[in-house]
């Protein structure tokens, strides 16, 4: 067993790998071994792998239904019998809730993940890349909405669909591609000018497989490094959407909607919205932490003092 | 979620002098981008199921009135006519009647968005004076306890609900401790009392030379520009630490201090200087976000800004309200992003 | 490090400097009345077009009326205002008032016979939503001028057919009985509007309060008319700041920056009654909360099951818990202290006759979607709908959104069940009866989109015309009755279930006198406030 590691970390760490596979690896491995000396990126990384644990063993972790009134016994403090996190203006338990709301939180952030950034990187370097009328045209979207007010946007897509947690992520996702759109495009332009791709091309490459395989895999790592830095922040809109009332409809346990639920109790009962604003404090901090580790990482301007 | 602005433009060549050319590229693309926002805006008030006629009418309406508003709305028309009046109605500075207001859209407009204005512009400013020195120091002493304390700063202003904290702040330094004033611009004692000039309460008590109505508005404006100020914070320190690595990592830090240059001159004459443009990107799209109004911000505390204006309308099918608003807005955008671009031209040697 | 040190030393001291400097004044002027309330719901503040709660709470201190309701008595009906007195004459259709002498407008104008008739016919003339108040009595742009006529010192109007006395005039004390300034208004006409555009940002009215701002989203601001014929009220200014959330209105009430917090919830009325030098000022309104069901839906059209659905709502524990205080369960369409208003209660949750009423209609199990509009109290609600019908079978599916959307659909009758409220629009029975029980074509071209009945689809069963009989019967004990039989008979057949009936509780400074907010029947009334 042990051998078979640390052969496999010889394998790995070898300075003369033999071939493109052992390489790749190789990278992923040593950027695996700074980030792991990076505590607090672990720290994040922790309580993501939690969080993903609790949402997927929800069932058999939440100790009530989540769904489950009981009007005789609303509003319970912290600690009371069988309700570790007290229950809310229903009755229902609190700590239940939050297990399940983790399952619709990951699955906002994992959505918006997937999307924003690939539209993002789908308009940016085809933008950046074919240039002239093209990217005109592109860039001019671009900014219109970047210069559109996000939440306006949000509210306006959600109003129009109506609302519910797939819009509020379409809605989200609306908003965020943007700035992925302008890095791609701005990583694109400094890629596409390198001797390089030159000499890609002058092997006779097509634009499609320059920009799906020599430009791409070259903006991804930045991307990753800012969409996590950006995850606390899409937490936080459809947060604001549940405040709001256009995110996740009742009776879901979404986070947002709860602490929006529970801001009416807030100078009684404060633990009925602080508990939901605790979890959401933590993940957010979680990918924050994360996506710090990862930039010293991934990004070379960044790690090399 | 935060805009990078980091692009290139490729001009095409014309024969004018290069500043001309400049200027006209600038305010062709701003106009395409303004109408390009215009007809979104339009195309979204259209196309969402709330029915602006029923914002007038109410629910007691019959359906005859109710087709009279319709009518008077202009809703009978074909979108591509009722887009085209909007415009020429705008060009010629007339942004409509608000259904909810009563008033013209440029009134409320010119009313709430002072308001905005003057938290934005002092929540900035503390992001900005506290951020950056926190960015620098964080970067020089790097892995320092000091960084670590602006890491958690920073991180926790990012990842914290504005709402709740916002009532926190609210219930801890208004309600328990009395600091500062409550909820609103003015206490009641200097409602109406200071003429309305620039529509900034701070500046306006200060024309009227009123500094029980000043201290008394700056009471009210601390808490949650401060708030503001917390957010942008986070990101400001952020990008500044970033910023000043690389530079410091650079040779000629190197070089100078191998050359016996005093520490502080090296940071600031140096590495600081040269991300300067750097950061006023950055704090221009801070600032940028602030000015879009915080729509949970103006409601926690009462502030009748221009976030929580476009929302109401724009949930009421205000259409008016809300295309005055995104105009206003999205200009404001536009103007600081160009703003921006210019000090970058002019402050750094590349692009000369 | 020094450069450090200078840094932070400074940013203390701008915070120290910035706290310590800070005015904290703990109480509101004593000839000076604030209040706290949400009033982004005003559109317009001219009497013939506002249809607001709060528009109406404005008004209501600004505009005389012919009668009124005296908000020290307010169960004595109403009283002469600016008309001194009225006649009814022989066949009942017409009522001539003689104006009080010597009353002025807060423009130092008379009030004349002359602005009343000219403020029924503008009322008429603009045809704006409430208009029907007014309109209902056969006014039209046409007969107007024959039919409200001014002689001398009296102006008499004539209605269509006889109705009850106390109909009308009931009406006449809604918002949109407000007499406006015709010299004032008509110098402020645009564009033939007859002052609209202009009195929705202004006051012309004789009441003891003038308008001296509004701006939106924000605050009204009443300044006191020293002339008022009823006596120079006490409080010099009234200032209504709009705060949205209920826990910044309790922080503002304890810490003493306003006098009364209208918009308080349970929780926090529970809070501020254990608070020092506050208390809670109770009131029945007129507002109900109802759920309704589509008679379009092939299910909910059966008898029985509109039957079981009555007994699947947990008015109790609603009622104490997160209502509590602040809704009372009421299950008829008269709130209480109307003309006829019955206080018959008869369904609770009774799990076990509501599944023995769909199981004998045939229904196991469906689907249904409950529109609500996004407001805390409603959401509540229908999740605790959503709850109990989900335990006899019926999967519930919220449809939550903005006011405008939902009553969009509710009024296009796109809605399985609609969950909202209801207040009345003047304080005499038919303004609920006509609305709950009234529906003489229920075709989808009728397009009635006005009348609850219609919107639900629901021909009423006979209700329609007993509805048309009592509203023309002049003989008050009689027609208490007549409603009384139609409540009853709604209760038991129509697609409505009504639940609760609103208590307002405001929270109110202990040295805050004679506040009345306006019980069910009108609305708050600052003029009789003492410090």
């Amino acid at each position: 067993m042990s051998s078979q590691a640390s052969s496999l970390h010889a394998w790995l760490t070898s300075e003369t790998p033999t071939s493109r596979r052992q390489a790749r690896w190789a990278a992923v491995y040593k950027g695996w071994l700074s980030l792991k000396s990076n505590h607090m990126a672990m720290a994040g990384l922790a309580i993501i792998i939690a969080l993903i644990t609790v949402a997927a063993l929800a069932p058999w972790l939440a100790p009530h239904d989540p769904f489950v009134q009981d009007l005789g016994n609303r509003l319970q403090p912290l600690g009371a019998e069988g309700h570790v996190l007290g229950t809310d203006s229903l009755g229902r338990d609190i700590l239940s809730r939050l297990i399940y709301g983790a399952r619709i939180t990951l699955y906002i952030v994992a959505l918006v993940a997937l999307i924003a950034p690939i539209v993002g990187l789908l308009v940016g370097t085809i933008s950046g890349y074919a240039g002239g009328w093209v990217d005109l045209v592109m860039m001019r979207i671009t900014d219109i909405f970047l210069a559109f007010p996000r939440l306006v946007l949000a509210l306006a897509f959600v109003a129009a669909l109506g609302a519910g947690i797939e819009n509020a992520v379409l809605a989200i996702s609306l908003t965020a591609w943007p700035p992925y759109a302008r890095m791609a495009r701005a990583e694109t332009l400094t890629i596409r000018g390198s001797d390089y791709i030159s000499a890609i091309r002058l092997q006779g490459a097509g634009p499609l497989r320059i920009i799906t395989k020599h430009i791409w895999p070259l903006c991804i790592s930045s991307l990753i490094v800012r969409v996590t830095l950006d995850m606390a922040g899409i937490i936080l809109a459809a947060a604001g959407l549940g405040f709001l009332g256009l995110g996740a409809q009742p009776p879901s346990p979404e986070w947002g909607a709860m602490i929006s639920e529970g801001r009416r109790f807030l100078l009684d009962h404060w633990w009925v919205a602080t508990m939901p604003g605790l979890a959401i404090f933590t993940v957010s901090l979680a990918f924050n932490l994360l996506g710090d580790g990862l930039r010293d990482v991934l990004d070379p301007k960044d790690s090399s003092s | 979620m935060r805009a990078q602005r980091t692009f290139v433009k490729r001009q095409p060549q014309l024969p004018l002098p290069p500043w001309v050319r400049g200027l006209v590229i600038t305010l062709f693309s701003i106009s395409i981008t303004m109408l390009g926002l215009l007809l979104v805006t339009f195309l979204i008030g259209r196309v969402m199921p709330i029915d602006p006629v029923l914002a007038v009418v109410g629910e007691r309406a019959s359906q005859e009135q109710y087709d009279a508003v319709f009518k008077d709305l202009g809703l009978d028309k074909p979108l591509i006519v009722q887009f085209f009046y909007y415009v020429s109605d705008v060009l010629r500075g007339d942004f409509g009647q608000s259904l909810l207001t009563a008033r013209p859209v440029a009134d409320d407009i010119a009313r709430v968005f002072p308001a905005t204005f003057e938290l934005a512009t002092i929540g900035i400013l503390l992001g900005c004076i506290l951020g950056v020195p926190l960015g620098v120091i964080a970067a020089v002493r790097r892995g320092s306890w000091i960084d670590q304390i602006a890491r958690v700063v920073a991180l926790v202003g990012y990842s914290m609900p504005i709402f709740w904290l916002g009532l926190m702040g609210l219930l801890l330094f208004y309600g328990i401790l009395g600091w500062v004033g409550g909820p609103g611009r003015q206490g009641i004692f200097y409602e109406d009392m200071i003429p309305s000039v620039t529509g900034m309460i701070l500046i306006d008590s200060a024309l009227a030379r009123d500094w029980g109505a000043f201290w008394d508005a700056f009471s009210h404006i601390i808490l949650p520009a401060s708030l503001l100020g917390y957010y942008s914070l986070a990101y400001i320190s952020r990008m500044t630490r970033s910023f000043m690595l690389e530079q410091l990592s650079a040779e000629y830090v190197t070089t100078a201090r191998v050359k016996g240059m005093s520490e502080w001159a090296v940071i600031w004459g140096h590495a600081f200087k040269n991300i300067r443009v750097q950061l006023i990107t950055v704090i221009a799209l801070s600032y940028a976000n602030l000015l879009e109004g915080s729509v949970l911000t103006e409601i926690i505390f009462s502030w009748p800004g221009i976030g929580s204006y476009i929302t109401t309308a724009l949930l009421s099918a205000d259409m008016n309200a809300v295309l005055g608003g995104t105009v206003v807005v999205g200009l404001v955008f536009i103007c600081l992003n160009v703003f921006s671009d210019l000090l970058y031209k002019f402050f750094d040697p590349r692009s000369k | 490090m020094s450069y450090f040190r200078k840094l932070m030393a400074t940013a203390a001291m701008g915070v120290a400097v910035g706290v310590t400097a800070l005015p904290v004044i703990a109480e509101t002027p004593a000839n000076m009345l604030v209040i706290a309330n949400r009033i982004d719901d005003i559109t317009t503040l001219d009497p013939a077009q506002s249809f607001e709660f709060a528009g109406s709470d404005v008004l209501r201190n600004v505009y005389g009326k012919l009668v009124n309701f005296d908000p020290n008595n307010l169960d004595a009906g109403y009283q002469p205002d600016l008309a001194e007195s009225w006649t009814v004459s022989e066949d009942g259709k017409t009522i001539t008032f003689t104006m009080r002498e010597g009353v002025k407008f807060h423009s130092g104008n008379p009030v004349r016979a002359e602005d009343v008739a000219f403020s029924l016919k503008r009322v008429v003339l603009l045809n704006k939503t409430p208009s029907f108040i007014i309109t209902q009595f056969g006014f039209t742009p046409e007969n107007v001028d024959e039919t409200i006529v001014v002689d001398g010192n009296t102006v008499s109007i004539t209605t269509d057919k006889r109705y009850a006395t106390s109909f009308v005039l009931n009406c006449l004390t809604a918002t949109i009985g407000g007499v406006v300034d015709k010299e004032l208004v008509m110098a402020n006409e645009v564009d033939g509007d007859m002052g609209n555009t202009w009195l929705a940002t202004n006051s012309a009215g004789s009441g003891p309060y003038s308008l001296a701002s509004w701006k939106p989203k924000e605050s009204v601001t009443l300044n006191a008319n020293a002339d008022y014929y009823g006596g120079a009220p006490a409080m010099k200014r009234v200032i209504v700041r709009h705060v949205q959330e209920s826990a910044t209105q309790r922080l503002m009430l304890e810490r003493g920056d306003i006098d009364v917090a209208r918009d308080l919830n349970p929780s926090d009325v529970e809070g501020v009654r254990a608070a020092e030098g506050v208390e809670i000022l109770e009131e029945m309104r007129g507002r109900l909360m109802y759920i309704a069901a589509s008679q379009k839906h092939p299910e909910l059209s059966k008898p029985g099951v509109r039957q079981a659905l009555k007994y699947l709502i947990d008015y109790e524990g609603m009622q104490n818990s997160f209502l509590k205080g602040a809704y009372v369960t009421h299950q008829n369409f008269l709130p209480k202290t109307y003309l006829g208003a019955v206080d018959e209660n008869p369904f609770s949750l009774n799990l076990d006759k509501a599944k023995a009423l769909l199981a004998e209609a045939g229904v196991d199990g469906m689907e249904l979607t409950i529109g609500v509009r996004e407001a805390q109290e409603r959401l509540e609600i229908a999740q605790s709908l959503q709850n109990t019908f989900g335990q006899a079978g019926i999967t519930v599916n919220l449809e939550v959104g903005t006011g405008k959307q939902i009553l969009g659909k509710y009024r296009a009758r796109e809605l399985d069940i609609y969950l909202g409220a209801w207040g009345p629009d003047y304080p005499d029975p038919h303004t609920n009866a006509g609305t709950f029980a009234y529906n003489p074509d229920n075709s989808d071209a009728a397009n009635a989109t006005g009348l609850l009945a219609w919107r639900n689809s629901w021909d009423t069963g006979g209700l329609t015309e007993k509805t048309a009989a009592a509203v023309v019967e002049g003989d008050r004990s009689k027609r208490a009755e007549m409603y009384q039989g139609i409540q009853a008979q709604f209760r038991d057949t129509s697609p409505f279930a009504v639940m609760f009936q609103k208590v307002e509780q405001a929270g109110v400074a202990d040295n805050i006198e004679g506040l009345n907010l306006g019980g069910a029947i009108t609305a708050v009334s600052y003029w009789t406030v003492t410090k």
